[in-house]
């Protein structure tokens, strides 16, 4: 029985040490191998104020390789046209003036959009989803879930193409009072407001919300707003209402196309105020 | 009682099992219960309600415990996991093995069976221990996730609650009644047992899947989260079924392969020829019922990855080509370090009968070919360089290695490897047998015809489509390339099926006739299939990003990124040796009992 044991202890040491072993083994593979993080996206908060064409352009670049994830189809491999190569402004006019193109795009700016945020309204020939014969294509909607890109992160993108195929940037910086603000409904095509408290006279936001003592019950007490959002979280829950909704409110109440209303200014003005409150 | 009454019962109970899977199900069309049921529920709760969105966790939600809460649920989950996985393949195979059993009218099927599912019986205490602490950590760690998803899976829960229970009845039943329902008509009762025990175990499994896959590709909710389908329209989204198959197979894989460490360690210690016969048996069936499993996994995981790429490329190719390409390399070691062990075992069993010395010639030709296949498939290429490493290459591909790295010429070796895996287990087959049916010859030509044709398409395939058309086409070579793989192994089982159907058996195996060494392969194969599961846990975690829910619910926690490969294979060798000391419990308890049952005179007669 003694020497029986004595033989299963050798067993187990053997086997167990050729277990141990192989397992180390491939430990050692995965860990030789180049080790790469796969970060979380960081919504960089840019100085809106301070910004450059070039710096706009910059960023541009580094959502295309980074946030955007881009590159992850858009390179050599063939999985996507290889736009990092490829002249972007003279493809897109060839793009416009293809037989099969449907969309609504007239020039290069307006082309690069709609690929990015309808990319199935024209597929490139051959790059469809498989069995789709080109008509849908396997590009993400770059404003919508995973990437949720912003339109001013879309516009640093094709601000960043356009400058890098040498063709003349024709995207307006966001510091200036976007074109759109001047049809605003809501600002009854008003200038720019001066303060906070214009800008949320002038966007009607008491109407739902209790600021600075005054105003509905439709939205959350903004009142001391400060204890529990910081600037970015503000900034995101004026300009994507839907991303993160106040415990207790309903979705869609709260208007989503300040985004587009506002001027920047404006955007960091009422988060400046409410951060006081 | 009439005789025939136990199998009329199975009948019943087979018809029944599929007639309410159909009818709760649903998916056959219109509603079913199950789906009216919980449309009801919404009409009653009204449109506000069910409207609800996903909360958006901020880091200040998840609890800090010192320690990385996502470690913590890792190892949690991969060794409920893996026990599961063991716990729900074992009654699987122990089926079909005694119904061989009842078939040859041979014991010694029925006693390995019973013996296998002793494994499994511990296994299942654990299991559930492990299940338990992975819902409360996880109700601790991730409290918001959790309250969302219990949101949206609740009506299930009751369904997985009544599950669990039947799996435990049937589990406790079908052990204990082993020696009582063991002859005649009894035995017939014994199997529908066994048969249910199977069906709740697969069921609760597909029902938990849904959870996973959910979490990678939600369905029957808005884009914001809110719950607008019905429990079948949230369970049933792109990935479940592929994964569904996926972890079947590989399930049954896997136990094979610990049942098998099981027989080879009793085999090394066993004193008595008798013993080490009866051992070397089960180790070899082990391994078999391994093997069988694991050759058509490959095309399990292809069809799961397209699913994958027309859900979302982007997530496809974050898989495959992105920062978790290079994981594939580390796969590719298992793959290799598993069929070689497999094989190996097969080559060395062949000492077992003398009619396999026709066969010795070809053997250096299939490990040869394997080889070669396994050092292509390893040879890296589209994957991320560093710019030091592009420098040091002369380029982003190697010229040499470079054309050897791309995916075609990886399929073809991966191909060649399960075929010829499939030829050293086809000639094990045969070699104790001598074919007695008139067209012996014919049959032997057509497969030979057929394992050339095969082969012969593999390569060319590969080789015209990666090398000499547009890079869109070179998918299109793995589907001809997977179908003639397949070709092979099902012509292979039935042309010899037909053709050994009434051989006699000219050189019976002497069983315990196999060298010591040979049995480590009976453990290589357990480790590498442990490892080889931990790290296809991590892509299928890390290919959702940071999100908890794919673009429903972001993960805000400080874990919220895609570990490095290096962190990983940490993590994976903890969960794996974590799994081995566990499993060597369970094999002690399971050879404490034995002891008493099996007198040493007995076993020397
Ligand atoms: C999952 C892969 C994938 C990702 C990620 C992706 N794309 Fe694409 N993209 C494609 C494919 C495939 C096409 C070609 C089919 C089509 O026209 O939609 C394409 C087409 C385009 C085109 C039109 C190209 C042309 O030749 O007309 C532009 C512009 C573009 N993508 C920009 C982007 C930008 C900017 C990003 C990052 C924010 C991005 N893509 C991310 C796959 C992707
Ligand atoms: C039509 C009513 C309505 C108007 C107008 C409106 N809001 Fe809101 N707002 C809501 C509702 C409802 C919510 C809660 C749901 C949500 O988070 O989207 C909300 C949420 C918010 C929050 C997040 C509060 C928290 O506790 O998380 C902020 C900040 C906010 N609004 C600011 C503004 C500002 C600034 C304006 C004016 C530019 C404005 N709102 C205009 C209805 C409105």
């Amino acid at each position: 029985m003694m020497e029986r044991n004595r033989q299963r202890g050798n067993v187990l040491l053997s086997t167990l040490g050729f277990s141990l072993g192989l397992i180390l083994l491939f430990t050692m593979v995965a860990n030789i191998l180049p080790q790469v993080e796969g970060e979380a996206p960081v919504d960089s908060e840019v100085d809106l104020g301070a910004l450059t064409m070039d710096s706009f352009v910059s960023l541009g670049e580094e959502l295309f390789r980074g946030k955007g994830t881009c590159t992850l189809c858009h390179n050599n491999l063939g999985r996507a046209p290889d736009i990092l190569v490829m002249n972007m402004v003279d493809t897109s006019s060839e793009r416009l003036s293809d037989t099969r193109y449907q969309g609504g795009a007239a020039d290069v700016e307006a082309y690069l959009r709609e690929s990015m945020i309808d990319p199935s309204g024209y597929v490139v020939a051959s790059f469809g989803k498989k069995g789709s014969d080109d008509t849908e294509s396997p590009m993400p909607t770059v404003n919508k879930a995973p990437l949720n890109l912003s339109d001013i992160e879309i516009d640093a993108i094709i601000a960043f193409m356009q400058s890098k195929d040498g063709g003349e940037v024709t995207v307006a910086l966001p510091t200036e009072a976007p074109a759109v603000a001047e049809e605003s409904a809501a600002g009854g095509g008003a200038a720019p407001a001066e303060s906070g408290e214009a800008a949320i006279a002038k966007y009607g936001c008491s109407a739902c919300h209790l600021i600075s003592g005054s105003g509905g019950d439709l939205g959350p007490d903004l009142s001391g707003i400060a204890a529990r959002l910081d600037a970015q979280q503000l900034q995101q829950a004026i300009t994507e209402p839907n991303a993160v909704i106040a415990e207790g409110f309903a979705v869609g109440l709260m208007p989503t196309d300040f985004a587009n209303k506002m001027t920047v200014s404006e955007l960091k003005m009422v988060v400046d105020l409410l951060l006081k409150q | 009682m009439k005789p025939l009454t136990y199998r009329t019962l199975l009948l019943w109970v087979v018809a029944v099992a599929i007639f309410s899977v159909g009818y709760l199900g649903g998916d056959l069309g219109g509603d079913s219960i199950w789906n009216s049921a919980s449309a009801m529920e919404r009409l009653v709760e009204g449109e506000e309600i069910a409207l609800k969105p996903a909360p958006q966790p901020t880091r200040g939600d998840y609890p800090n415990i010192g320690v990385s809460s996502r470690a913590v649920v890792w190892v949690v989950a991969q060794m409920h996991l893996f026990f599961g996985a063991l716990v729900l393949a074992v009654p699987m195979f122990v089926v079909g093995i005694e119904i061989m059993g009842l078939k040859t009218g041979d014991d010694r099927y029925d006693d390995m069976a019973h013996e296998f599912m002793k494994i499994s019986l511990t296994a299942y205490s654990i299991t559930a221990l492990f299940g338990g602490t992975l819902a409360i950590a996880l109700f601790l760690l991730y409290p918001t996730f959790m309250d969302y998803m219990m949101g949206v899976f609740g009506a299930q829960m009751l369904v997985y609650a009544v599950l669990f229970f039947l799996e435990t009845f049937f589990l406790y039943t079908y052990y204990y009644g082993w020696d009582a329902l063991r002859y005649g008509n009894k035995k017939w009762l014994h199997l529908s047992l066994g048969l249910m025990l199977n069906g709740a175990g697969l069921t609760l499994m597909f029902v938990s899947n849904s959870w996973a896959t959910f979490m990678m590709a939600p369905s029957g909710i808005t884009d914001v989260g809110a719950v607008v389908g019905n429990i079948w329209e949230i369970m049933k989204g792109p990935l479940w079924n592929p994964v569904n198959l996926h972890r079947f197979i590989a399930n049954i894989a896997f136990g094979g392969a610990v049942v098998g460490a099981y027989a080879g360690f009793k085999f090394l210690a066993a004193r008595t020829p008798a013993e080490k016969a009866h051992y070397d048996w089960m180790g070899y069936t082990s391994n078999f019922i391994a093997i069988f499993a694991f050759l058509p996994l490959p095309f399990a995981g292809y069809w799961l990855m397209a699913e994958v790429y027309a859900y979302s490329q982007q997530m496809g190719i974050t898989a495959m080509g992105g920062i978790l390409a290079w994981l594939f390399i580390v796969q590719a070691v298992l793959i290799g370090t598993i069929l070689l062990a497999a094989n190996y075992y097969l080559w060395s069993g062949m000492s077992r009968t003398e009619g396999s010395k026709r066969y010795q010639g070809f053997i250096k030709w299939i490990a040869l070919t394997i080889v070669l296949c396994f050092l292509i498939w390893m040879t890296p290429h589209t994957l991320l360089l560093s710019a030091s490493e592009i420098a040091a290459l002369g380029g982003s591909h190697h010229h040499i290695l470079g054309p050897l790295g791309i995916m075609p010429a990886k399929n073809i070796a991966v191909n060649l490897m399960l075929i010829m895996t499939f030829l050293s287990f086809q000639l094990y087959r045969r070699s104790d047998k001598e074919a007695t049916v008139s067209w012996a010859s014919m049959g032997n030509a057509l497969l030979v015809a057929i394992y050339i044709a095969a082969i012969v398409n593999i390569i060319f395939a590969g080789v015209y489509y990666g090398y000499f058309t547009n890079t869109v086409y070179k998918v299109g070579s793995s589907v001809t390339q997977v179908v003639s793989t397949l070709i092979v192994i099902i012509s292979g089982v039935i042309i010899d099926g037909m053709m050994y159907k009434n051989a006699k058996v000219k050189y019976p195996a002497v069983w315990g006739r196999v060298t010591n060494r040979s049995q480590y392969a009976l453990f290589a194969l357990p480790v590498a299939f442990t490892w080889l599961m931990g790290l296809m846990g991590y892509v299928r975690s890390s290919v959702k990003t940071h999100w908890h829910i794919y673009t429903v619910m972001k993960d805000n926690s400080p874990d919220n990124y895609i570990p490095a490969i290096g962190y990983a294979g940490n993590m994976v060798t903890l969960v794996t040796v974590l799994f081995l000391i566990f499993v060597l419990f369970v094999f002690w308890v399971a050879n404490l009992s034995q002891q008493k049952q099996v007198k040493p005179q007995e076993a020397e007669a």
